[in-house]
């Protein structure tokens, strides 16, 4: 009888962390022929397209990082909770709140002077998205409530929410539709580069990841965090309130995943509508996974899926293979991610009986 | 006349509760299954989407609703597997082995979708399962009709219950599961194998979740749409939870559920003037709110989420 065995290994060297990612994505494209190939696509073209879609021009290429700010944002919502093992899977809920701060906020801060109202709106979608996140952390630490299903339900909460305000008292006077009003021109986000929509919500998804690989390599909390997430029960026998680290964790959490909401409504859309967010707290999930919850490594993966999302649209327009692929891709590349991050700790041998 | 409309009310709402109920009590038995034996499977919402899919893919090829549920029940059965392979063979996070095939299936649920029925204007539809009378039960009045005219699927989900609970609490099948639930080590030493009961429970589990998606869309529904499940997955983990791992407990919470879900769809239709995703929210609601009460003291199987390697002892 042949079997598996799974032993521990010695750590192994630094690029191997880089290497591995790197093996788990060129696996993954290897493996996108599956699908490519059932949906009748002629294998070279649909590559082809699939980059010349997400690189190919400079429209596209700055088309791809516009794609990049949601999920690079929710990717390091995510990676910062599961660090502290906060199951934040709400990222999608805290995106839309953020979302829905911003447009409120949007509509009806006309009064004030300009070159305040972006700051309000972003402070404001930044503690909307932290608050919803802040609900389950509570319910965890205080009521024992399961952060996965608290998290997870309160997404559907918040879309019907959202659902009601739209049909309710944020819908546009006139419309039958369930959409808001536009934002004031003082609350859009500046378009950074001409002749695309390059915009500040991109910097300020850059800037995140450096403000989180500080705070995780350079502040006490970010200790904390790493260390609740180690092990709660040690971390509370050394000292820390455990209840205030998660607490923290996940406001920031939730913040960032609202500020990638406020994104996308004040440099894209510019008045909320339902389907303001194609499920990018979702997408969040894997991108944390796929960037090892290292906030450089997020930064790559939401640009590896950007790249999957903006090709997969040429793709489907050139060669037929449904624009789902992207998401097929997505889920093959967590699973793939997930085998191949065993490999670094672990060693698989298989021994015959 | 008034009184008239009262009993058809509530048996219009008693009807509901059992339809809406029985998806969640498919799904709820099969994680009570992989829970018990220690796996969270996180995997539910999709394996319940691809089960939903693939069946109306079936019954809309072959025109047979039961090769549809069959299909359902199989698509359930590999997704258990790969679950099983992920977290119980290579020992991989249950959280994120499960997140990760709920995004796999729910990207694929619409691939295959789409692929084979492109993008139409007017979903495509087949002929949903008929509703049975059982005779004399459903001519109790008032509550009879509705209780009692239902899917077989509708049925079968409540037969299920009790034979889950004997299978867990009086078999020693399920003396098994739940030792390799609370004590794998115990249970290696007594020469159960904690891998094997630990993937057919995911295997099982997983073609219960998938004859829960199937129902939507052949019996509740008669089309598939995108969100058909809409949380339910998620909303049966939460009733694993509120039902303390118990199946009889956990269909109880899974009713409370149906009454509400069939309550928001009754008072839509009442057209009153709120909003009717204000209905739509309450049963999430009401569930956190459930969570909340009965969280502190629930009894967790104590190596749920902990993969067990046999070789970490031995060095």
């Amino acid at each position: 009888m042949i079997r598996m065995r799974i032993t521990k290994r010695e750590p192994l060297p630094k690029w191997a962390r880089v290497v591995i990612p790197i093996a788990a994505i060129i696996t993954t494209l290897i493996l996108s022929a599956i699908p490519i190939l059932l949906a009748g696509g002629n294998l070279w073209k649909s590559y082809y397209y699939l980059f010349y879609g997400a690189l190919g021009t400079r429209f596209n290429l700055l088309e791809t990082f516009v794609k990049a700010s949601p999920l690079l944002l929710t990717g390091l919502a995510v990676a910062f909770a599961f660090r502290a093992k906060f199951w934040n899977i709400g990222a999608e809920g805290q995106l839309l709140a953020g979302a829905l701060a911003a447009t409120v906020l949007g509509v009806s801060l006309g009064g004030i002077p300009g070159v305040l109202v972006l700051p309000v709106i972003i402070i404001g979608g930044f503690l909307a998205g932290g608050i919803w996140a802040a609900i389950p952390a509570i319910l965890k630490t205080k009521l024992k409530v399961d952060d996965v299903v608290s998290t997870l339900l309160l997404n559907y909460v918040m879309i019907h929410m959202m659902g009601a305000l739209l049909f309710g008292p944020l819908q546009q006077p006139g419309s039958s539709w369930p959409r808001s009003s536009a934002i004031i021109e003082a609350a859009r986000y500046p378009i950074l580069l001409t002749k695309s929509r390059f915009h500040l919500g991109i910097l300020i998804a850059l800037l995140a990841v450096l403000v989180i690989w500080f705070i995780n390599k350079r502040t006490v909390f970010g200790y904390r965090s790493k260390a609740v997430g180690v092990n709660i029960r040690a971390a509370q026998f050394g000292g820390i309130n455990t209840t205030a680290v998660i607490l923290w964790t996940a406001l920031v959490s939730g913040g960032l995943a609202g500020l990638a909401g406020v994104g996308e409504l004040c440099a894209l859309q510019y008045r909320l509508i339902m389907d303001i967010s194609p499920g990018y707290g979702y997408s969040g999930i894997v991108i944390a996974m796929l960037g090892n919850l290292h906030p450089v490594g997020v930064l790559f993966s939401s640009l590896f899926f950007s790249v999957i999302i903006v090709g997969a649209h040429t793709m489907s327009r050139m060669t037929g293979v449904p624009t789902y692929i992207a998401e097929v891709i997505q889920g093959m590349a967590l699973m793939i991610m997930l085998i191949f991050l065993l490999f670094t700790e672990y060693r698989i041998r298989v021994v015959r009986k | 006349m008034g009184e008239f409309i009262e009993a058809a009310f509530i048996s219009g709402l008693m009807g509901a509760m059992m339809r809406m109920a029985t998806p969640i009590i498919f799904a709820t038995l099969g994680e009570i299954l992989a829970e018990r034996s220690g796996v969270l499977n996180l995997g539910i919402e999709g394996i319940m989407l691809m089960g939903a899919m693939t069946g109306f893919l079936v019954t809309f090829g072959t025109g047979s609703l039961w090769l549809g549920v069959l299909t359902a029940a199989i698509v359930g059965m590999i997704l258990g597997l790969l679950m099983a392979f992920l977290s119980v063979n290579l020992g991989l996070s249950q959280h994120v082995s499960g997140l990760g095939i709920t995004l796999f299936s729910t990207g694929l649920a619409m691939f295959i979708y789409r692929l084979y029925f492109g993008s139409p204007t007017v979903p495509p539809i087949v002929q949903p399962f008929k509703q049975v009378s059982l005779p004399l039960l459903s001519k109790i009045p008032v509550i009879g009709p509705g209780l009692f005219t239902q899917y077989t699927l509708t049925y079968l989900a409540w037969l299920l219950v009790p034979v889950m609970s004997i299978l867990l609490y009086k078999t020693k099948m399920g003396l098994k599961i739940r030792t390799v639930g609370e004590n794998p080590v115990v249970a290696d030493t007594v020469g159960v194998s904690v891998i094997l009961t630990r993937t057919l429970c995911l295997i099982v589990g997983g073609a219960l979740m998938g004859v829960g998606g199937a129902f939507l869309t052949l019996a509740h529904q008669n089309m598939f749409l995108i969100d058909v499940i809409g949380g339910r997955g998620w909303v049966s983990i939460a009733m694993v939870i509120f039902g303390n791992w118990d199946p009889l407990k956990g269909a109880i919470g899974a009713i409370i559920f149906g009454f509400l879900d069939g309550l928001q769809l009754r008072l839509q239709g009442l057209g009153f003037h709120i909003s009717f995703h204000i209905f739509l929210m309450i049963p999430y609601l009401l569930t956190i709110v459930a969570l909340i009460g009965v969280s502190r003291k629930a009894s967790v199987p104590a190596s749920l989420l902990k993969p067990y390697r046999r070789e970490e002892k031995g060095g």
